[in-house]
């Protein structure tokens, strides 16, 4: 339990410092707000930017910073000294998962004030456990990784996936129908609606198979690489 | 407190130790003394369990090394280049993430940061320190939860000799307080300096062990007399009745300007054993 806060703690001293993780959770936020407030276009639905960035958020941050941040300590050599201090794996990646999640829905709270206030529950509900299956697919990428460099561009073909595909389906069929296979795009359709009757049964399977993917995944590449 | 047994590995092609044996005494400095390549790093690795190894065995505090358990690793320090440091953190944020870690109160951390001379540099990032500095940070982590055995892999390689010796002092300080340091390093005079015994490790085997001036004492018909003559060249004589001759005859001659003798050091040994010098890189 301690170890967990240990890298926890350590992992919140270095956000202000740490450039990549920073403007990944500023970024979509930001943009967010900036075009819901200030770029108001006729004709477009509610909430339409929050919507389409918050897919994109949830899918891309805590994907990329999951990864850059096992992959640089594996890189500078940190981890090797922490598992040496007799830290385990598993508290290791609680800590840094435990991080992620927070300052990704740090930036989650910051996008939902511009939804309605009855469907900020639901939408932070939806965000947080989207989050904890793209942590789940950071952590592979970064276990797999052998540095920054490899893990954050196998981390950007897997978000472009996840993020992108839901956006460019609403504009394009063929991504569409590609888009229903990631569990973004259903991420994407929850917040349309605001309400858990948007779920499909297939639906709900995608997101169930993406999540055991992500985890069964995960495990693999652990027990191969594990964190050396 | 540091014993082994045997010790063989070979990575796929290649043996890089074989049949490593010694035995560590309590509270003694060790110091492993060989060239870039020996196999150094690689028995740190096995000693702290980092590493496995094909045959032999080894011990550390009474306990396998195989089976180290979280209490044992917790009174191990150990020193690599292969351990990084956080280098956005400040030096002062290093050392609490690892006083937290051993339940190390807060103070020791400004105790442990003056006694490496880092007190000034405490609120700087890593990433600005001198590699001196660096390495006398690596030094604070290790000596801040007051480990029983200490493994340092070459603690002063590529230092100026000024840092060098504040790590000397430091390391002979902990020695003081009962700790068993196991070093390794590829400067002879550092290891004479420093260590209770020293082994002699070329190509993964160890040549000679003991401690260093007896060492060089078993090395004594390497001891030679020079003799400088005012004609500007040297003779170099060894031990024995014709040099005595020799010598006086060149004294009665008035030719001679001065006399020194030249003992046998680890250096000088090692060359002799393995046709290789310690610092053949430098
Ligand atoms: N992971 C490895 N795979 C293969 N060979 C290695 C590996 N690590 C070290 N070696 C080889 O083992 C030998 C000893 O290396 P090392 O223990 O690092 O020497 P030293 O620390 O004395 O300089 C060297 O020849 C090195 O090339
Ligand atoms: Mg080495």
């Amino acid at each position: 339990m301690n170890n967990i806060f240990v890298v926890f703690k350590k992992q919140i001293k270095d956000t202000f410092t740490n450039k990549s993780v920073l403007l990944q959770v500023i970024l979509y936020p930001v943009m967010t707000l900036i075009m819901e407030n200030l770029i108001r276009t006729e004709g477009i639905p509610d909430h339409f930017y929050t919507k389409m960035f918050s897919a994109m958020y949830v899918g891309m941050t805590p994907l990329i910073s999951m990864a850059s941040i096992i992959a640089e300590e594996k890189e500078k050599n940190t981890l090797r000294v922490l598992m040496m201090s007799n830290v385990k794996p598993w508290q290791y990646l609680t800590g840094i998962g435990l991080y992620v999640w927070m300052i990704f829905m740090i930036g989650a709270g910051m996008m939902s004030i511009t939804l309605n206030p009855a469907n900020i529950p639901f939408y932070l509900l939806v965000m947080g456990l989207g989050a904890i299956v793209s942590i789940a697919a950071g952590a592979c990428v970064g276990i797999n990784g052998k540095n920054q460099m490899s893990a954050t561009s196998q981390g950007t073909v897997i978000m472009l996936l996840l993020s992108f595909l839901p956006m460019l389906g609403m504009f394009n069929d063929g991504f569409a129908k590609a888009a229903r296979f990631v569990y973004t795009q259903h991420v994407r359709e929850l917040l349309d609606e605001m309400s858990f009757s948007a779920l499909k049964l297939d639906g709900a399977i995608i997101v169930a198979v993406n999540a055991l993917l992500a985890v069964t995944l995960f495990i693999i590449a652990y027990r191969k690489k594990g964190l050396e | 407190m540091i014993q082994c047994n045997g010790i063989t590995k070979s990575y796929t092609d290649k043996k890089v130790l074989s049949g490593i044996s010694f035995d560590i005494p309590d509270g003694q400095i060790f110091g492993l003394l060989g060239p870039s390549g020996a196999g150094k790093t690689t028995l740190i690795k096995i000693l702290t369990g980092q590493l496995t190894f094909d045959e032999g065995s080894a011990m550390i505090l009474q306990k396998n090394v195989k089976h180290l358990s979280g209490s044992d690793r917790k009174k191990i320090g150990i020193m690599m280049d292969q351990f990084g440091v956080y280098e956005r953190l400040s030096c002062y944020d290093n050392l609490k993430v690892f006083a937290d870690i051993y339940s190390v109160p807060k103070s020791r951390i400004m105790e442990t940061l003056k006694l490496v001379g880092l007190e000034d540099s405490a609120r700087k990032p890593a990433s600005s320190l001198s590699k001196g500095m660096l390495v006398r940070l690596q030094l604070a982590r290790v000596f801040m939860i007051s480990p029983d055995v200490i493994f340092l892999d070459e603690p002063t390689t590529g230092l100026d000799p000024m840092t060098q010796k504040q790590i000397h002092r430091i390391i002979l300080d902990k020695k003081k307080h009962g700790c068993t340091i196991f070093l390794t390093t590829h400067n002879m005079e550092e290891a004479a300096k420093l260590c209770d015994t020293v082994a002699l490790l070329n190509e993964g085997v160890i040549v000679d062990s003991g401690a260093p001036d007896e060492i060089c004492r078993r090395f004594n018909h390497q001891k030679k007399i020079v003799l400088h003559l005012k004609s500007g060249d040297d003779v170099e004589l060894p031990h024995s009745k014709e040099s005595a001759e020799k010598i006086s005859k060149l004294l009665e001659e008035e030719s001679v300007e001065a006399i020194h003798s030249s003992e046998p050091t680890l250096e000088t040994v090692f060359l002799e054993l393995t046709g290789r010098k310690l610092e053949e890189d430098n």
